[in-house]
């Protein structure tokens, strides 16, 4: 299945408000729980890897990163 | 009785290679007697192969190593002749539970069926295995173990190796055709090639205390993400025989680790997951940092690479020394036949695309739980940490929560050895996979599968009455199992059999053909693919 970029939702600004409100006066520590626990149960609910994998790639799209994780390549 | 392996010690006994005017000549050496050397060189020896076994003390290992061996290596212990012992002694179990702060918010059943004669897990020390393989190698005559006998100096040439070995009475050389480096995770032998292991260490020290105390807590894997106890880390608990635990307390990157090892450090982490009036004693405490990693590939010419030697995995999931002894059964079969010229040297190979495969599947489980315990940014502790709240309610989650994934023998799907199938199979044990063990009734007494099958080739046959086979096939033993004798019916299912239904098993017991009905001609095709003259 193809990830879905059209409208489909049908009350766009109802959503919209809603996800602003659960993260209100909250901390970026508290509002990253929140996504992350958001994220998890949608990724459940939709459950199609293939269409999962669109999606994080979508979102990953144009992002060059600038951090780095904390890994450390070994040789023995 | 009872042995300290631990602090046995062995003789250096000089051998007459030491001053033979020619270098002696072995078939085949295996440097290391850890787990994956010592098995190596029993099947090896099972199947009457001479063998040379060195190694660079005169002890066992000692102190808190491998302990958790999986059901699937226990069935090799079986074929080794040592199962009974290790199970006999090691402490059994197949239950998991993870805890979020102080709440269960995960269990699993790692064996939820009956009908296998081996449980899930044991746990039992490294130096235990190691000495119950010990006692059996030297009861096998084809077996020299050569103690303080470090390999110096590795060279190949000319359809031979070169080996150099230092003992205390100087250094002496010696011929192989084939040498297996079971030399563990530092593998001398691999640097004395110039061959790397590559991969990943994660930033997370862990501290690990074998604790010696009376304790209540069951004979299951308890694992903790940020109890109250150790607040933000994870901890891992263990039964071990002799009244032992293994605690293992995640401490993060910034943990000293020399400070972390003192006793004034440990008790107290110690004290506080077991109350404070626990009595207790520290058996061993060291602390780690933890690694993925492999060599490219585990065959050079003659010298084959094995267990840690080859690739290492982080401990959660208990991959490493599972996974190193089915390297060493994997690669016995093949080098007894290619030392006895019945199969081309091509078929070793196959153990470095078979193992291989095995190393990334270990390889990948253990990354991904490590992950999971040890975030390595900032969105990774955001998921982690949402996972497990979740996990409290919602089942989905449950199943994400990662505190290892324990070991499971790989299925060597691609293998060139296999067969596909042609006929129409459901179940398990496709072309590639180990094959399971089903209870048995034979005149009149239980029985296993697995140990009907033992080592060698072998045809296992499904028929209504036996014997059923005709006498046609190649030389290999024909292992017939009638209704009557699976009474349960659980083979089988396991099998999806009908009457007729024939499997060929290899030595490491991997099913590598299988049809509905006994073909003479294409068991022999069957047969010469699977030893590499296909």
């Amino acid at each position: 299945m193809m990830l879905n970029t059209e409208p489909n939702i049908a009350a766009p600004d109802d959503f919209y408000e809603a996800l602003l409100a659960i993260h209100q006066d909250l901390t970026p520590e508290q509002s990253r729980a929140v996504d992350a626990r958001l994220i998890l149960l949608l990724c459940n609910h939709i459950g199609d890897l293939d269409v999962l994998r669109q999606a994080m790639a979508r979102a990953r799209e144009g992002i060059e990163p600038a951090g780095r994780d904390a890994i450390i390549a070994i040789q023995a | 009785m009872h042995v300290d392996y631990q602090s046995l010690r062995f003789e250096y006994r000089r051998s007459p290679d030491q001053s033979a005017a020619q270098m002696a000549h072995h078939p085949v050496v295996v440097v290391g007697a850890g787990p994956v050397g010592l098995a190596t060189a029993i099947d090896l020896a099972q199947s009457g192969q001479r063998v040379l076994l060195l190694d660079d003390d005169r002890c066992l290992s000692h102190g808190s190593r491998a302990i958790c061996f999986a059901k699937r290596t226990l069935e090799i212990f079986d074929r080794l002749g040592c199962g009974d012992r290790m199970v006999e002694k090691g402490i059994t179990w197949k239950l998991g539970r993870v805890f979020h702060r102080d709440e269960p918010v995960y269990s699993f059943d790692l064996l939820p069926e009956g009908g296998h004669r081996r449980p899930a897990f044991i746990n039992l020390q490294q130096y235990y295995v190691e000495g119950f393989l010990l006692d059996r190698a030297r009861s096998l005559p084809e077996i020299e173990i050569r103690w303080d006998n470090r390999v110096s100096g590795i060279v190949q040439s000319a359809g031979k190796v070169e080996l150099t070995v230092e003992t205390p009475e100087g250094e002496y050389r010696l011929l192989a055709d084939y040498v297996v480096a079971a030399d563990g995770a530092r593998s001398p032998i691999r640097k004395a090639l110039g061959l790397e292991s590559k991969g990943r260490s994660f930033r997370d020290r862990f501290l690990i205390a074998d604790v010696r105390m009376k304790a209540d807590f069951p004979a299951e894997r308890w694992f903790w993400f940020d109890p109250p106890f150790h607040p933000n880390q994870s901890v891992l608990l263990h039964s071990q025989p002799d009244g032992v635990w293994r605690i293992d307390f995640q401490l993060g990157w910034d943990a000293d680790p020399v400070a972390e090892r003192a006793p004034e450090r440990v008790i107290p982490r110690v004290r506080a997951l077991l109350g404070q009036e626990a009595e207790f004693e520290l058996e061993w405490v060291s602390v780690y940092t933890f690694s993925c990693l492999r060599m490219e590939r585990f065959r050079h010419g003659r010298v084959i690479f094995a267990g840690d030697a080859a690739h290492g995995v982080s401990p959660f999931g208990a991959r490493g020394a599972n996974g190193g002894i089915q390297d060493a059964e994997n690669i016995a079969w093949k080098l007894a036949l290619v030392l006895r010229g019945e199969a081309p040297d091509s078929l070793l190979d196959s153990y470095d695309m078979e193992r291989a495969a095995a190393a990334d599947e270990n390889i990948l489980n253990s990354t991904r739980s490590t992950d999971f315990i040890t975030p390595k940014n900032e969105a990774s502790r955001a998921f982690r940490d949402a996972t497990l709240d979740l996990a409290k309610d919602c089942a989905f989650a449950r199943r994400l929560v990662n505190s290892g994934r324990l070991s499971m023998p790989s299925t060597y799907r691609d293998s060139p050895l296999n067969t596909p199938d042609a006929d129409t199979f459901s179940g398990a044990v496709v072309p590639g996979a180990p094959a399971l063990d089903a209870p048995l009734m034979v005149d009149g007494a239980s029985d296993w599968l697995l140990r009907r099958l033992g080592g060698g080739f072998t045809l296992l046959h499904f028929a209504e009455e036996a014997p059923v086979p005709p006498d046609t096939v190649p030389p290999i033993r024909v292992v017939t199992v009638t209704s009557a004798e699976d009474a349960e019916g659980i083979a089988a299912r396991r099998y999806d059999t009908q009457p007729g239904t024939t499997y060929l098993i290899r030595p490491d017991q991997h099913v590598c053909a299988r049809w509905r009905r006994f073909d003479p001609d294409a068991v022999r095709v069957a047969l010469d693919r699977a030893t590499g003259r296909g």
